[in-house]
């Protein structure tokens, strides 16, 4: 008969894990939080695309008539994208033909020239035109810059709803973030180089247009995709003043629908589920969602390049 | 009456520089001579490289920085109010201390000065690709980069980046190049480079080196001189002359103290 | 060493050419200058668009000429509360008088409350004739009443202030001069509420999993990517998303139905509830990402003091980490919230009540919001819906204003203290 000597200890090892189940719930708790944002976007994925493909599949939808149609009236059955897609276009070009040079302009100053007394004073400018809500820009946009873009060009040319005034409200909206992001940029370019232009006896200009700018194009290239993506979601201030109709015309200031404006001004109607204007928000709200997905993905790759120049 | 002399690229008379209220620097008298290396060394902290940057009014560059005394440029006081510092900084150039090519081409590194400062080419005038090939070679650099001129100042290696910004402000044609510690970021290899570069530049250019590598300052500079920081951390000179009088034979005790390795 | 160029010293030409250069920096630096002037200027034309707006004259067309109402050629405005009474006694049917004294015995009102009872019974104003934004109102005033006389002899024109308490405290009304904003302002704060309650504890978890927690593999980065083009997601797909999934999917619970609170054949989605939850998922990504930067900005150092007196992680986070970065989570907390009070496209979309007048008084109730409240009155086509709504923008602007400055406020008193 052998004998079996316990020769090790059977007090626990004082340096082992003793179970702390309470930073396991946390764990996990945290967990489901930072996974909740995938979920998120797995509903708007499945929520658009299950209801724009029962549009798709409505037989008086065309695909082809959807990406090429001009017209889109529901009681005709037309559902051709493009006059809400001309009137994104067209506001969204107004707005960074404003909101670009301008915010630009406003960041090389902050950046290069600005004392600290004017820097205190533009920048929380900057912030409460930000944080100021886009309704009240709409409300801006129709109440005052119509009127005003009426009186400088003529009652008969300028409509009372017209894509110019809400191309350029929506300007002023985005300056902000344009200027903030550039900013960001072009503080990012190292001293060492603003030196050894002035080194060279250049002036401050030609440092901050020859020198600076250069170095920090990818900066300022992704503040410019962000700034597209955000115009093209902008909602409110099209809807108060551009228009409540689609309308195919390139003509600025005339009045026409947003691919955003159409949705929330049939939304706020008398909508019922399962009707083809209800499925047809949804497949609207996809290309939206592509659109601003892939502007997005392209400002960060932009970025991410930035970065590695000056690691 | 200081000596007014030609003779002399630079010279600083009663030269104090301030930083807000603060002096950096104290009381400054100091002639440079033309066509030759001039090194400045001293501890660290003592105001060698806020003297140097004095000279091409880099130091204007910081809001509070303010400066009293003359610097005298080929006779004339770079800080008279009429002066234009760019142009002053187009006559005085710089190199730094690290070495910061511009993001564009070789090519564009070099020549981008010259362009800016009203370079031109024709008849009877060298043209900007004999210019940039001249600048490079002159900064020991053409064989290295003249299959790649095209590509990134930023691809090559340190000392290679250095020597580019050495071409860099050579291009604009200066009559004295500042050198801000220009080997200290490099490796021993490329610092022997550029110490050769320094003495072959020397016959067409006066060169002022700060340095805090004494052994470099000994075997580089024809006049060397001795910075030291006082009581309430303003830097002074505290003696100056030929390099061997300097290494080999020091009149102030301080200066003897710092060169035998005493301190500092 | 290479040699220059055969031994060749080579001179170059360089053209004088500095005035002009430092003529145009002169010049684009002025540019930019004024350019940063625009923003200042928008800014204050916006202001004043509004304000202007917000006061002025109003001329009302009454039932009754109160001018009629006098006695000796005495106006009603400057009777005694006696003869004011006499008049209402002498106007309004013996019922309706029987009425105004059960509620309360008119002589034991203030003057005010019988003059107001004159004005609302007697005089009866009626519609609204016209109104003028405050610069016209003071410059053109004898104009303006002169005009009013001419067309509507019957109207009455005075000065009000279309933001005053009684603005802020009225429910919604078809009237414009009764109108208020307590409906929309009500829903507002509930709804936020809501959204605190859901998106900061989430939020917040989020960002300290991602910043203490995430190793560096594909499926955290994944997640970080995520989110950043979620902050990118505009606004009104958030809606959709709502409508889709809290109104429609989940409309027995969001509806209240399920748990016997409404009436199951009036009942839908379209509730403080579903709002709150669809402004939740609109906020969190901006909130994360902001939080995740003050999470960032604490020190390694103070972790590792915790760690090296034996802490468990959340031990490190809970009473080291998260103390200092209060700060910054508080700053992102503030500006998300900022955000979802201005939003107004995803709750048109998730379908806010047109016209309700009772209080929303639970999550299961219908609602509205001041945004929401502001776009449906600047979109009606009569002049008059504008001046309210320049009053509600008012009353919008004031609270976004207010809790801006209690973050600074909040954020300085707090990193005084760390």
């Amino acid at each position: 008969m052998s004998v079996r000597v316990i020769s090790r200890s059977t007090k626990a090892n004082p340096l082992h894990h003793h179970p702390r189940r309470g930073e396991f719930l946390i764990r996990g708790f945290l967990l489901f939080c930072g996974v909740f944002s995938i979920l998120t976007t797995l509903g708007i994925v499945y929520e658009l695309g299950k209801e724009a493909l029962l549009f798709f599949r409505n037989p008086a939808v065309d695909l082809l008539e959807f990406f090429t149609g001009t017209k889109w009236q529901p009681q005709a059955d037309a559902f051709g994208i493009l006059p809400l897609v001309t009137a994104t276009l067209i506001t969204t070009s107004i707005a960074m033909l404003i909101a670009l040079p301008l915010g630009l302009a406003v960041a090389i100053y902050l950046s290069e020239y600005a004392t600290p007394k004017a820097r205190n004073i533009l920048k929380p400018t900057l912030e409460v035109l930000a944080g100021i809500p886009t309704v009240v820009y709409g409300y801006f946009a129709l109440t005052f810059m119509t009127p005003v873009l009426r009186s400088i060009f003529g009652r008969d040319v300028v409509d009372i709803y017209n894509m110019a005034s809400g191309g350029l409200v929506m300007g002023i909206l985005i300056l902000p973030l344009i200027t903030s992001m550039s900013e960001d940029a072009l503080s990012a370019v190292p001293r060492a180089l603003r030196e050894g232009s002035y080194a060279l006896g250049a002036t401050k200009l030609e440092t901050a247009i020859k020198v600076v700018v250069p170095a920090a194009i990818s900066g300022l290239a992704a503040a410019f995709v962000v700034g597209i993506s955000r115009a093209i979601g902008e909602t409110m201030i099209v809807a108060i003043a551009v228009g409540a109709g689609p309308n195919f015309t390139f003509n600025p200031f005339k009045g026409a629908e947003t691919m955003t404006g159409h949705i929330v001004r049939i939304s706020g109607g008398d909508l019922s589920y399962d009707s083809i204007d209800y499925d047809s928000l949804f497949a609207i709200g996809l290309l939206l969602f592509a659109i601003t997905l892939i502007l997005n993905i392209i400002s960060q790759r932009i970025v991410r390049r930035f970065r590695e120049t000056y690691e | 009456m200081i000596d007014n002399d030609l003779n002399f690229a630079i010279q600083a008379q009663n030269l104090n520089i301030f930083y807000g209220n603060f002096r950096a620097v104290k009381d400054v008298n100091l002639s440079i001579e033309r066509k030759k290396v001039t090194a400045i060394i001293g501890p660290s902290g003592c105001g060698k490289s806020t003297v140097l940057r004095s000279f091409n009014r880099m130091n204007e560059l910081v809001p509070s920085a303010r400066s009293e005394g003359q610097v005298l440029f080929s006779g004339y006081n770079i800080y008279d109010r009429q002066v234009d510092p760019v142009e002053v900084r187009r006559r005085i150039g710089m190199v730094f201390q690290k070495p910061n090519p511009f993001t564009k081409s070789i090519y564009e590194n070099v020549a981008w000065g010259a362009r800016l400062n009203g370079f031109k080419g024709g008849i009877g005038n060298p043209s900007m690709d004999e210019w940039v090939e001249y600048c490079l070679h002159k900064a020991a650099l053409w064989d290295e980069v003249k299959d790649k001129l095209k590509q990134s100042g930023l691809s090559l290696s340190g000392g290679q980046q250095q020597r580019l910004c050495i071409a860099r402000a050579l291009a604009v044609s200066p009559e004295v190049i500042l050198m801000d510690e220009p080997a200290s970021a490099l490796d021993p290899i490329a610092t022997l480079k550029i110490e050769e570069l320094m003495r072959e530049l020397a016959e067409e250019y006066t060169i002022i080196v700060v340095t805090h590598n004494m052994q470099q300052a000994a075997r580089v500079s024809d006049y060397t001189a001795f910075f030291n920081m006082d009581e309430n951390r303003a830097g002074y000179l505290v003696e100056f002359g030929p390099t061997p009088q300097i290494f080999t034979n020091p009149q102030n005790k301080l200066t003897e103290d710092y060169v035998t390795g005493r301190f500092g | 060493m290479s040699i220059p160029t055969n031994g060749k010293r080579l001179t170059p030409h360089f053209e004088s050419n500095l005035p002009p250069r430092n003529r145009k920096a002169t010049l684009w630096r002025t540019l930019f200058q004024l350019s940063t002037t625009i923003g200042m200027i928008m800014l204050m034309l916006l202001l004043y668009n509004i304000i202007n707006a917000s006061f002025g004259l109003v001329a009302i067309d009454n039932k009754i000429d109160p001018a009629s109402l006098a006695v000796d050629g005495v106006p009603i405005e400057e009777l005694d509360q006696e003869t004011l009474i006499t008049i209402i006694k002498e106007n309004v049917s013996k019922g309706k008088f029987r009425q105004l004294e059960r509620e309360q015995p008119l002589a034991e009102r203030t003057w005010d409350e019988v003059y107001q009872v004159v004005i609302d019974d007697v005089v009866q104003p009626k519609d609204i004739v016209g109104t003028w934004s405050l610069v016209e109102s003071l410059t053109r005033k004898e104009e303006i009443v002169a005009e009013v006389e001419q067309e509507h002899p019957q109207a009455t024109v005075k000065f009000t202030s279309w933001i005053d308490p009684q603005f802020v405290t009225s429910p919604q009304s078809s009237d414009v001069l009764k109108a208020g904003v307590r409906t929309a302002l009500l829903g507002t704060l509930l709804i936020i509420a809501i959204t605190i309650v859901i998106a900061l504890p989430i939020g917040i978890g989020a960002a300290i999993y991602l910043e203490e927690y995430a190793s560096d593999n594909w499926v955290n980065r994944m997640i970080q990517t995520n989110i950043n083009n979620l902050a990118g997601v505009p606004s009104i797909i958030y809606g959709m998303l709502g409508l889709a999934i809290f109104v429609r999917a989940m409309k027995p619970i969001t509806s209240g139905a399920i748990f016997g609170f409404t009436d199951p054949t009036t009942a839908n989605g379209r509730t403080i509830l579903s709002a709150g939850l669809t402004l939740s998922l609109l906020v969190l990504p901006v909130l994360i990402i902001n939080v995740q930067e003050a999470i960032r900005a604490v020190p390694n150092s103070l972790r590792e003091g915790a760690y090296g007196l034996g802490a468990t992680k959340w031990q490190t986070i809970w009473y080291h980490v998260l103390p200092n970065a209060i700060p910054g989570i508080l700053t992102g907390a503030i500006l998300s919230i900022s955000r979802a009070i201005g939003e107004t496209a995803p709750l048109v979309v998730i379908g806010a009540a047109t016209y309700i007048t009772f209080d929303p008084n639970s999550p299961f109730s219908k609602f509205t919001t001041l945004p929401i409240q502001i776009y449906q009155w600047t979109s009606r086509a009569q002049g008059e819906y504008h001046n309210i709504a320049a009053a509600a923008i008012l009353v919008l602007l004031t609270l976004l204003l207010s809790l801006n400055a209690t973050a600074i406020l909040l954020r300085n008193r707090y990193s005084r203290r760390y």
